[in-house]
């Protein structure tokens, strides 16, 4: 069933990564290239989940998170952030924005999709 | 993988040119949070996706630089000239870096890391840590897998607040399923009465048996986002039998049953009748009208959802390597040529379906044409940032005060011709920086700003885009000009030239103005080299100067390399083409013509002499000589040169095809074309032509004559006559 994910990073060799990757399992998957666009895109197609970078121009990842929570449609839609820095603190942070999980780049495709199954199924 | 790496690659080279203008910027304008912010992004992307795609050097290195420019974010540090120059040569080097990823060597390691060095005094002692661990939400299994089966009693218990993250049970549930053979109850034996319900709280909780060969931290890792809003107890028991069952819920009936709403009887007995199921359920007040809305928005909802991603997939943009789109527009290119055949064809017959189904086939392929050719557009402002660069480096070097204004960045052009003008526009803005803006002291002198502007811009004209290069400097000395091209030989000392004609000696090859060799412009090449360039992509060059308030230089390009106008000749049977960009005329070659020239290859046109090559003996054809020949006179780099052919068949819309690696050595020839009826025509490479006529003609003659001829620009001809 094609769900829809919306893949928000400033890097396009990050995105078409995880487009590659999610498109191969049969996902749909919307890209945005910071958290501005992310905000654009989700007002005009709704999306079953989000996977967003942390550092990005105009509105950054935990921005984003905080932007979307707020959004009755998103209250319950998991979002993934990608981070470069594994630490508690940042970990803490995006979930206390509202964040569902998270990847720490470099991560392979495999452990995107295993978290991307791990909130969608 | 390789394919991603490439992306990287293009994509660090993207942000290397970002990364550039943001410091330089930001060297004027040392404040400006945009740009600090731009550059720390551009490190932190290279950092990031350099990991990614295994150029760890690139990630390792970037990472101090990071860490410096997040301080300088945070305002701990400020931005100084140094440091501006020191990132730049960052830069060098990260670009270094790519390239040295290509032929999978590696940059000059120790380069690296003296620049690390010198960003690593930024930072503060203690401040510095660089230790990167691991440690994705999917946890790989820490224990050897094991090979025996273990039987888990889990036990979920989410906390009330499980959905407000995001976070949906049943894909962690599902996850555990695919793990080996499982069952699980849900117990709802804490769901309160309807009116003390959350709507959004989760009051379930479930327990799992679950045989696998997986071990307990896998297990765990399962729920590692929730394991701080839900309590997981795992115990191990022995046995356990297992059953699984997974249906697919597509069907109103099946979603209402799946639901609970209806039991299966329910539904069989809606099925055997021959109205629609959401009906048959409705009269026998098996389900409300709310139950079936709910069911079919949820089979609306997935049709909606395939919609957008048909939507999605229509309006996202994809990276194609340029040879396919290449091939493409070769395809293209030949499919018009066959349609003019086709044209020409029906017209011939006189038979009005066929011209309609021609006339139908050009409209399409024209569309198709103009399609397949903008995508190979791209706006010429990629190269144009280059040169801020340049101008930054050279005018620092040169000591002068120098700013370049960029205008019309957005015109698009093809590909392939941004690339080859590329060399040419260094060319010239080097000249400009160094022989058209004078020193801070001399502007100031004459009144003029202190610092120097040049002006790079596009704009399109019909089928050409027009480059300009202006800048604000001193403009062409004519005088001098004039008498350097005397002293050079290049001109008589009593010519006649008017101010245009002067200005276009500074194209006639062995011109240079500058007496000193600089280490900017002047390094033996010359500004002829620029034109020829410019000419061999069928463009031209024109120059116009104000003394004292500057230069400006135009090119006149075509859109596109792919389809050039071209003049098309014959000898005997063989066809070639000649761009029609080059050719002056075409004059008639009478064997008078061949007698008075006493065995030099040479005619008058008007009082002018003008070389010529024979076609025919250059390319050792065979075919029988016509009593009158053609000779078409072209014009390049300045002098004027004739090729003598059979007959001038006349003007053709060139597709140009590459000869392919077998003969692409060969001189003289760019390429070809396939014309309507499938003949080869072949494309003449009019500068090699002449280059090797030159040499020919500089070892056959005894002096004077052929050579002098060639030398000599055909303005000055002209005006000596």
């Amino acid at each position: 069933m094609g769900r829809t994910i919306l893949s928000v990073d400033d890097s396009a060799s990050i995105r078409q990564m995880v487009m590659f990757t999610l498109t191969k399992e049969g996902y749909t998957v919307v890209e945005a290239v910071d958290g501005r666009d992310a905000l654009d895109k989700v007002k005009a197609t709704p999306v079953d989940m989000v996977i967003t970078d942390l550092n990005m121009p105009h509105v950054d990842g935990i921005d984003l998170i905080q932007a979307l929570r707020a959004d009755p449609a998103f209250k319950f839609v998991p979002i993934v952030m990608l981070t470069t820095e594994n630490t508690a603190e940042r970990k803490d942070a995006g979930k206390h924005a509202g964040a569902t999980g998270w990847i720490v780049k470099p991560f392979k495709p495999e452990q995107l999709v295993a978290v991307v199954k791990k909130l969608l199924g | 993988m390789d394919a991603q790496k490439q992306l990287f690659r293009e994509e660090a080279y993207e942000l290397l040119t970002v990364l550039e203008g943001a410091l330089l910027d930001l060297e004027q304008n040392p404040g400006d949070g945009e740009n600090i912010g731009k550059v720390f992004r551009a490190m932190h992307t290279l950092k990031g996706s350099g990991a990614m795609f295994g150029f760890d050097d690139i990630a390792a290195f970037t990472h101090t630089i990071e860490t410096v420019y997040n301080m300088v974010r945070d305002g701990e540090l400020a931005v100084t000239q140094e440091l501006v120059s020191l990132t730049l040569k960052a830069c060098d080097q990260i670009r270094a870096m790519l390239d040295a990823s290509l032929t999978d060597s590696t940059a000059d390691t120790s380069r690296t890391a003296v620049l690390a060095k010198e960003f690593q005094k930024y930072i503060p002692a203690g401040d510095n840590d660089d230790t990167q661990e691991n440690g994705n939400g999917h946890r790989e299994s820490s224990s050897a897998p094991q090979a025996r089966l273990m039987t888990y009693r889990i036990r979920f218990s989410p906390h009330r607040d499980l959905f407000a993250n995001g976070t949906n049970p049943i894909p962690l549930l599902n996850e555990l399923k695919g793990m080996g053979e499982c069952t699980m109850s849900c117990s709802v034996q804490d769901l309160p009465e309807l009116q003390e319900m959350d709507p959004e709280a989760c009051y379930a909780s479930w327990d799992i048996i679950l045989t696998t060969s997986a071990g307990e931290d896998v297990i765990r890792g399962i729920f590692i986002f929730v394991e701080d809003i839900s309590d997981l107890s795992l115990e191990v028991i022995q046995n356990g039998t297992a059953f699984d069952s997974d249906i697919e819920y597509k069907k109103v009936g099946e979603i209402l049953l799946d639901r609970g709403v209806i039991s299966q009887d329910d539904l069989d007995k809606a099925l055997g009748s021959q109205k629609r199921i959401g009906e048959v359920l409705l009269d026998e007040g098996m389900v409300d009208r709310a139950q079936i809305g709910s069911a079919l928005a949820e089979q609306e909802q997935i049709r909606a959802i395939r919609k957008k991603r048909a939507a999605v997939e229509e309006s996202s943009s994809i990276r194609v390597p340029a040879p396919k789109l290449d091939d493409l527009v070769n395809l293209v290119g030949e499919l018009v040529t066959i349609q003019a055949r086709l044209t020409q064809h029906a017209a011939q017959r006189d038979d009005p379906d066929l011209v309609g189904i021609a006339e139908e086939v050009e409209r399409l392929s024209s569309a198709l044409r103009d399609i397949a050719m903008g995508i190979r557009m791209l706006p010429i402002g990629t190269l144009f940032s280059k040169y801020k660069r340049l101008v930054r480096d050279l005018s620092h070097e040169l000591n002068k005060d120098i700013g370049l204004v960029m205008e019309g960045e957005e015109t698009e052009l093809d590909k392939a011709m941004i690339d080859k003008l590329s060399d040419p526009l260094v060319h010239l803005i080097r000249n400009c920086i160094d022989h058209g803006i004078e020193s801070t002291s001399e502007r100031v002198a004459s009144g003029k700003l202190s610092q120097g502007t040049i002006t790079v811009s596009a704009r399109h004209s019909g089928a050409y885009v027009l480059i300009s290069i202006t800048d604000d400097g001193k403009g062409l000395d004519t005088e001098a000009i004039r008498a350097k091209a005397v002293e050079k030989g290049l001109i008589p000392p009593d010519a006649t030239l008017d101010e245009h004609e002067i200005q276009g000696l500074i194209f006639v090859p062995g011109f240079s103005t500058s007496s000193a060799v600089t280490s900017v412009s002047g390094r033996g090449v010359g500004m002829d080299v620029v034109k020829t360039g410019i000419e061999g992509l069928g463009g031209r060059v024109e120059i116009s100067s104000a003394k004292g308030h500057g230069t400006t230089i135009t090119l006149k390009l075509p859109l596109t390399l792919a389809i050039i106008d071209g003049l098309l000749v014959a000898i005997g049977n063989e066809f070639f083409i000649i761009p029609l960009g080059v050719v002056v005329e075409c004059v008639d070659l009478t064997a008078d013509d061949i007698k008075h020239a006493h065995g030099r290859q040479l005619i008058k046109v008007r009082e002018e002499i003008i070389p010529y090559i024979n076609l025919r003996r250059h390319f050792g054809l065979t075919s029988e000589r016509p009593p009158i020949e053609q000779v078409v006179i072209t014009e390049l780099g300045g002098f004027r040169i004739g090729f003598v052919v059979d007959k001038v068949v006349g003007q053709h819309q060139t597709v140009i095809k590459n000869l392919g690696r077998m003969l692409k050595e060969i001189d003289g020839v760019s390429g070809a074309t396939i014309m309507g009826d499938g003949t080869v025509a072949l494309i003449l490479d009019v500068n090699k032509l002449v280059g090797q006529a030159e040499v020919g003609e500089a070892t056959a003659s005894n002096g004077a004559g052929a050579q002098a001829g060639l030398k000599m620009t055909s303005s000055i001809n002209k005006s000596a006559a």
